[in-house]
C-alpha cells in the first residue's frame, strides 16, 4: 500500500501533472491531442507526465475505436482520503469544505 | 459512440470469484453499498433490483445485458422514481432522470490482485454523473475494505441521503 501511495505522492508533487488531472476532472475523457491542447509544454512533456500519472493509476485510458481516452481515476485519491480521514468523519469535513467553498465564492464576488 | 462518463480502477487483493460473489449477491451488497441489497437470476435480459436494507422496498433497478462470471458484468440502472421522491426531488427533476444509465464491471487479474474496472455511462446530464461520482467512491472503496479485511467499514449515508438531512 505505502508503495502505491508513494507513487501517487510523487505524481502529484508536479503542478504540471495537478494541471493536467484538472484538465482532466473538468473533460474526463479526453484524446491525447485534446489532453495536450493549449498546454505550455510540449506534447512530449505532456505524454510523460501523463505516463508517470498512469503509473500512480491517477489516469486510466480506455480505447474507443481508434482513440485511447484518458480518464481522472479517483480511486489512489479515495485510498489517501480513506486513510486519514475516515467514514466517520467523511461529513464533517465535507461540511467544512462547503463551508470554506461558499465564503471563498463570496469573498470573489 | 458516447463516451463513458465516469471511470473508476481499483486494484484490490482478492480473487475474481469474491469479487464476482461482491457483486452479485445481496448479502454482499448490503454490507457495503448503502445497505442496498441487489437481486437478479444474472441471466442476459433479467431485471436487477436493489432493494433497501432487510425491506421490500425498492430503490434502484435494471436489466442485466451481459453476464461473463466472473469477468464481466454490465446492466442498465437507474433509481426508482419513488426512491427519488424520498430524496425530495420534484416531479420535473424526476421525470428528466427517468432514463437508464449503464454500469459495466471489469474484473481482470492483475500481479496476483484483481483490477476491478467501473465504467458509468449514459448518465442523463452532468448533475447527475456529478451524484452518481461522489456515490461511488464510497461503495468502491468500502467494497475493497470488504474484501481485503473481511470487515465492510461502518455505514455511511448516501449523498442524496445527507443533502436531505441537511435541507
Amino acid at each position: 500500500m505505502d508503495r502505491d501511495q508513494d507513487r501517487v505522492f510523487k505524481a502529484l508533487a508536479n503542478p504540471s501533472r495537478r494541471h493536467l488531472l484538472d484538465r482532466l476532472r473538468a473533460d474526463n475523457g479526453q484524446a491525447l491531442g485534446a489532453v495536450c491542447a493549449g498546454l505550455e509544454m510540449t506534447r512530449q512533456a505532456a505524454t510523460k507526465h501523463l505516463a508517470v500519472l498512469e503509473g500512480a493509476n491517477l489516469v486510466v485510458t480506455i480505447r474507443r475505436g481508434r482513440e485511447k481516452l484518458h480518464y481522472l481515476n479517483p480511486a489512489p485519491i479515495v485510498d489517501i482520503h480513506d486513510r486519514w480521514i475516515g467514514q466517520y468523519e467523511r461529513h464533517r469535513v465535507r461540511a467544512l469544505s462547503d463551508l470554506k467553498k461558499a465564503l471563498e465564492e463570496a469573498h470573489h464576488e | 459512440m458516447s463516451k463513458p462518463e465516469f471511470v473508476y480502477v481499483s486494484y484490490i487483493a482478492t480473487t475474481a470469484e469474491r469479487m464476482w460473489a461482491a457483486l452479485t449477491q445481496g448479502e454482499f451488497t448490503q454490507t457495503y453499498w448503502f445497505g442496498r441489497r441487489i437481486e437478479s437470476t444474472w441471466s442476459v435480459g433479467a431485471p436487477v433490483t436493489f432493494f433497501d436494507r432487510g425491506t421490500d422496498v425498492r430503490t434502484d433497478g435494471g436489466v442485466v445485458l451481459e453476464c461473463d462470471p466472473p469477468r464481466r458484468l454490465v446492466y442498465t440502472f437507474r433509481p426508482e422514481p419513488d426512491e427519488m421522491r424520498r430524496w425530495g426531488m420534484s416531479e420535473a427533476e424526476i421525470a428528466r432522470h427517468s432514463s437508464y444509465s449503464r454500469v459495466s464491471f471489469t474484473i481482470e487479474p492483475h500481479e496476483g490482485v484483481v483490477k476491478l474496472t467501473l465504467v458509468h455511462d449514459q448518465l442523463p446530464d452532468e448533475q447527475s454523473a456529478r451524484d452518481f461520482r461522489e456515490g461511488w467512491a464510497p461503495i468502491l472503496s468500502s467494497l475493497k475494505t470488504l474484501l481485503e479485511t473481511g470487515k465492510p467499514l461502518p455505514p455511511v449515508q448516501s449523498v442524496k441521503e445527507k443533502s436531505q438531512a441537511n435541507r
